[in-house]
């Protein structure tokens, strides 16, 4: 399942309740070349709504948020050499950390990719 | 076209130090060591440094050869808004280098430096005139380390009442420097939006306004060059909920002689010497920043400070020796001394006439180029501005020429540009501050230019831009792969090899 | 007024072409009643008269290049070639503003990454930034620099540094809310820092050499540190010492925070000087103040930009490192030509010289009656005990012409045992005959 946040994340979840979060090609287009990934650590605890990473580009740095709450198991470290997949495959090998779900009920709170679309036109 | 050497008339390539010279030149004579026995311990250095070593005529060279690929305010109009490049006097150089002055040592006994304390103690009433306030602290590095001193001081007169307080109020339109100070002093920063006047928010200020509010940091004249209308309400509506005042000084360059902060009701405001009292930026410093405090503020200065005791001047060195309640010390020794020398034959030599006069003529001569230029660009704001004429990027819009690329463009004509997307209210935005120091025919041919750059981006010569600028010992860099791969450093091409 | 290019007729015809009967209606904001209210201040004055009256001044000062002079404690008189002045007053230089458009600061930033490389050199460390405003400062941002790294709030502060760094970093620590050990001033040099290190201490900052003079080998603490996850922060006030010590990145220190006044600047009464900050690469996105780095234009060419700039207030605003904007550029030009005159063998001789001075100068003043050096070990400085309070003594000396020391109870007025120390600082510009007057005025000074 593929929901989206106002603030342009997104986070793909399996059946056994891990995400995956990144940024959408949106948000990647509007900040620029992403020039370093501040990754959370892995078995933090991160709150839905919380700074979880921070990205930036050569001249900007945006906060990304948890969609939703649970623990990190694992983090791109890809991103360390190459944060250029931020720009290249967003929804993909630009994904930011994943994280073990403490309540799937969370995600109904969040947009779905239609939802998410609408949002991002009314924002022009 | 390529020549054969690099370089191109008079633009000269020069490599860095590192690779040129040899080990074993020096452009320094020194005497023979004398032969007596070391006591380092053992803790002698084994490896080399790694320095290049050079005769003094190739390290003359070197660096005049890297001057000349620098813009300066001594070569052309800076119009950078908000840095405020006016001239450098060079009396205030030669100054600060006399015997006396610049060879003075901090700690040699106060007894020995009363010209010193002197030179301080008249650099401070200057200022305390100038602002019609009652203290100053002398000793912040320069701007932010000033606003970090005022707003160490309100949290330490606050925290002396046991009131604590956690949140401080901070235009969106402000410097980087007031929401990273605010936060350096422990405080939560609220961002307050601009109106449609790009003045502060009154009604919105008024509603976030609460006595969990220690502080409101307020530039004045703002970042969009103008004057805060409703300063006066500003000012009270904090002191109502029990909050200071804190002024953002950065721009008192634009009423210094003719408006005193002191009658604003501002409790605290840092002055950059480096943009209103003409000492030089360096490139990138040293600057000063002395603060400003109201009579509520003044026993939390910072030491050291200078006072009279009858029989002549001395320092209040440390915290203990002090009569007030000092909110610590914030830098060695005694503060930017050699810019307070810079700084008081700036103000001694312009008189308070002079310094009024400055103001007037820097507003002026804004309020020219506005005028100017408000039929091909597109002004942010309507009214007369203060010292600094501010534009966003709607008359570029469908050009496909953006703020940047028009900056560019500029550098091409010979000129440093104006700051860009700096305020961040205004889209695109392009700040345009020509100081005092610029003649009329200066600037009139500066207008020609923004005037004739105008009309070919409106007409959409967009290459022309995108490829700006084309003169310059370098043409645009490289930043991504700058910040994704940082290089800051040279390495031996070995270590470098290595590396890769 | 000479720094005032417009004139009245100027004035009348630009205002006229904004459309403004005169220059009071571009105040129309300021609130009534505020403008122009008098301010009881001279009017202009002539270059001459400017002149003679800073003249005056400086003429009521000892001034410090007219006497011997052994004055130290964390400021030091070297002699600086004429080629550093002459350079740094160039205007492309003096009057340029922060390198924010590379194509037209080229030459800044190349003598920034220079400089960058050189203290990273000098003190062993892979990086350095850009410069900051003290040896002071420096120690504290470093401090505020290592709380972020190790990720805890405690910081160990040696009884060895500097009296007014140490405060620095409390002032900062306080309102960061972090908790500050300092340790007493250590003139005998037996404290031992690592016994106030614990779980929750992120560092523990030494000086070396120390206030006292002492030079310390960093190596055995590095490694008690390290072996608990905290920092060592090394701060060096004389930048010199380093062309003959063991550099603090040798020994093991993760970031170095230093003065670099002794190389191309002069005292100027405590400022402007130039704050080094070296560290270790991995710490590169915790380091506050500018970076300069290397990259290519469009046409391929190597050029350099200010780098990582989200680090930094302009643009990370409250998430910043610090609120560092403005640093101490041209100081730092100022020590990268002096070190880039000196080269690899001047570095060393010059600091050679130093340390055979003060060494002779120990010699000399350990023979005087009741006076007995301290240091087992120093570079160019060092602490002498008198049978007597110091303060007075140098006030006897200054009087006779010599500038003998700095009393330690100046920097530790709350310290008894301080009172009769005196630091004395031995740099190449002292000569025989400086040395004979600092013996002979203290012992007359001694005898009185």
């Amino acid at each position: 399942m593929l929901c989206f946040t106002r603030e342009h994340e997104w986070i793909s979840v399996t059946d056994d309740e891990e995400g995956t979060v990144g940024i959408t090609d949106y948000a990647q287009k509007q900040l620029g070349d992403v020039v370093f990934v501040e990754l959370p650590e892995v078995g933090s605890r991160l709150l839905q709504g919380a700074q979880a990473a921070v990205v930036e580009s050569v001249k900007a740095a945006s906060e990304v948020y948890a969609p939703a709450s649970g623990e990190v198991i694992a983090v791109n470290t890809a991103l360390a050499e190459d944060p250029a997949r931020v720009n290249t495959d967003a929804m993909g090998a630009g994904w930011f950390f994943k994280i073990r779900l403490d309540d799937p009920g969370e995600l109904a709170g969040l947009l779905s990719e239609g939802d998410y679309r609408e949002h991002v036109e009314a924002l022009h | 076209m390529a020549t054969f050497s690099g370089n191109r008339g008079l633009q000269m390539e020069q490599p860095l130090i590192f690779e040129q010279g040899s080990p074993d030149r020096t452009a320094v004579d020194l005497p023979d060591v004398p032969a007596v026995g070391d006591r380092l311990g053992g803790l002698k250095r084994q490896q080399p440094v790694g320095l290049p070593g050079l005769s003094e005529p190739e390290v003359v060279r070197h660096y005049t050869r890297l001057s000349q690929k620098n813009y300066c305010i001594d070569s052309g109009l800076y119009p950078l808004g908000s840095c405020t490049m006016k001239h450098n006097p060079r009396l205030n150089e030669k100054l600060a280098r006399l015997p006396g002055i610049g060879d003075l040592h901090p700690l040699q006994p106060v007894s020995t430096a009363q010209g010193a304390l002197m030179i301080i103690d008249a650099c401070a009433r200057w200022l305390m005139a100038l602002t019609g306030m009652p203290a100053v602290a002398m000793s912040p590095g320069a701007g932010a380390h000033g606003e970090f001193v005022g707003m160490a001081a309100i949290r330490a007169a606050h925290e002396d009442r046991g009131d604590a307080r956690r949140r401080v109020l901070v235009p969106e339109s402000a410097h980087g420097t007031n929401p990273a100070t605010a936060v350096a002093c422990g405080y939560a920063v609220e961002p307050i939006p601009a109106n449609r006047r790009g003045r502060v928010d009154i009604g919105r200020l008024r509603a976030a306004l609460a006595p969990d509010v220690a502080a409101i940091m307020v530039t004045n004249p703002n970042t969009c060059g103008l004057f805060e209308t409703d300063i006066l309400d500003i000012a009270a509506a904090a002191h109502d909920v029990g909050a200071y005042f804190y002024c953002d000084g950065a721009n008192f360059n634009a009423i210094v002689g003719r408006v005193r902060p002191g009658d604003l009701g501002v409790d605290a405001m840092h002055i950059n010497l480096h943009k209103t009292f003409s000492t030089p930026h360096g490139g990138g410093g040293p600057g000063s920043g002395p603060v400003v405090l109201s009579a509520a503020l003044a026993p939390y200065a910072p030491v050291p400070y200078v006072v009279n005791e009858g029989d002549g001047l001395s320092l209040v060195e440390y915290a203990a020796a002090s009569d007030g309640k000092p909110c610590g010390r914030i830098k060695g020794f005694h503060g930017q001394f050699g810019m307070f020398v810079r700084a008081l034959a700036y103000m001694m030599s312009m008189g308070s006439d002079g310094l009024k006069q400055a103001a007037t003529d820097a507003v002026i001569n804004a309020n020219y180029v506005m005028a100017r230029l408000k039929d091909v660009m597109t002004p942010s704001f309507d009214g007369p501005c203060m010292h600094e004429a501010l534009f966003d990027d709607r008359f570029l819009k469908g050009s496909e020429i953006t703020t940047l690329d028009f900056a560019k463009a500029l550098i091409d004509e010979g000129y440093h540009p104006m700051t860009v997307y700096f305020p961040l209210i205004v889209p695109g935005a392009m700040l345009i501050e020509p100081t005092e120091t610029e003649s009329r025919q200066s600037l009139d041919r500066f207008i020609d230019v923004m005037r004739a750059l105008a009309a070919r981006a409106v007409a959409g010569d967009a290459e022309r831009f995108r490829n700006a600028p084309r003169f310059t010992p370098r043409r645009r860099l490289d930043e991504t792969s700058a910040a994704r791969h940082p290089v800051l450093r040279w390495r031996t091409p070995a270590v470098d090899r290595a590396a890769e | 007024m000479r720094y005032l290019p417009l004139n009245d007729s100027d004035r009348r015809a630009m205002l006229a072409a904004i459309g403004v009967a005169d220059a009071d209606a571009l105040f129309q904001d300021v609130p009534a009643g505020v403008l122009d209210r008098p301010i009881a201040l001279p009017a202009h004055q002539d270059e001459l008269s400017v002149e003679r009256a800073f003249q005056r001044l400086a003429a009521l000062n000892l001034a410090p290049s007219s006497v011997p002079c052994f004055l130290g404690g964390g400021l030091y008189r070297h002699h600086v070639p004429a080629a550093v002045d002459h350079l740094i007053q160039r205007g492309e230089f003096l009057t340029a503003y922060t390198p924010y458009q590379p194509e037209l600061a080229q030459g800044t930033l190349h003598a920034l990454f220079e400089f960058q490389t050189q203290v990273a050199m000098l003190t062993g460390m892979e990086i350095a930034n850009a410069s900051m405003y003290d040896g002071a400062t420096a120690t504290a941002e470093a401090a505020m620099m290592a709380t972020r790294i190790a990720k805890r709030r405690r910081i160990v502060v040696s009884g060895g540094l500097h009296p007014h760094y140490g405060d620095v970093v409390a002032t900062y620590a306080r309102f960061h809310g972090l908790a500050v050990e300092r340790l007493a001033g250590d003139w005998q040099g037996i404290e031992d820092a690592a016994a106030a290190v614990d779980g929750a201490t992120a560092c523990v900052i030494v000086q070396n050499p120390d206030v006292f003079g002492r030079i310390h080998d960093l190596t055995p603490l590095a490694e008690t540190c390290h072996a608990c996850g905290i920092l060592l922060i090394a701060v060096v006030t004389e930048a010199v010492s380093l062309g003959l010590l063991r550099s603090p990145g040798e020994m093991g220190a993760d970031i170095v925070a230093g003065e670099g006044q002794s190389l191309g600047n002069a005292t100027s009464f405590g400022g402007p000087t130039v704050g080094l900050l070296a560290a270790r690469e991995t710490f590169v996105r915790q380091m506050p103040g500018r970076l300069a780095g290397a990259t290519r234009d469009v046409d391929g060419r190597r050029g350099f930009v200010l780098t990582l700039s989200t680090r930094e207030q302009h643009i990370r605003r409250d998430k910043a490192t610090s609120n560092i904007c403005t640093n101490s550029g041209l100081c730092a030009l100022a020590f990268s030509i002096h070190v880039s005159l000196l080269g690899e063998a001047g570095m060393r001789r010059l600091a050679e010289l130093n340390h055979a001075r003060a060494v002779m100068a120990a010699q000399r003043l350990a023979e005087i009656p009741g006076v007995a050096v301290c240091n087992e070990t120093f570079f160019n400085e060092f602490t002498v005990a008198l049978p007597c309070p110091a303060a007075p003594v140098v006030e006897h000396m200054a009087a006779a012409g010599v500038l003998g020391g700095v009393p330690l109870s100046r920097l530790f007025p709350e310290d008894p045992l301080m009172t009769p120390l005196l630091l004395v600082a031995v740099t190449e510009t002292a000569t025989d005959e400086d040395i004979d007057r600092l013996v002979a005025t203290l012992s007359a000074a001694l005898q009185a």
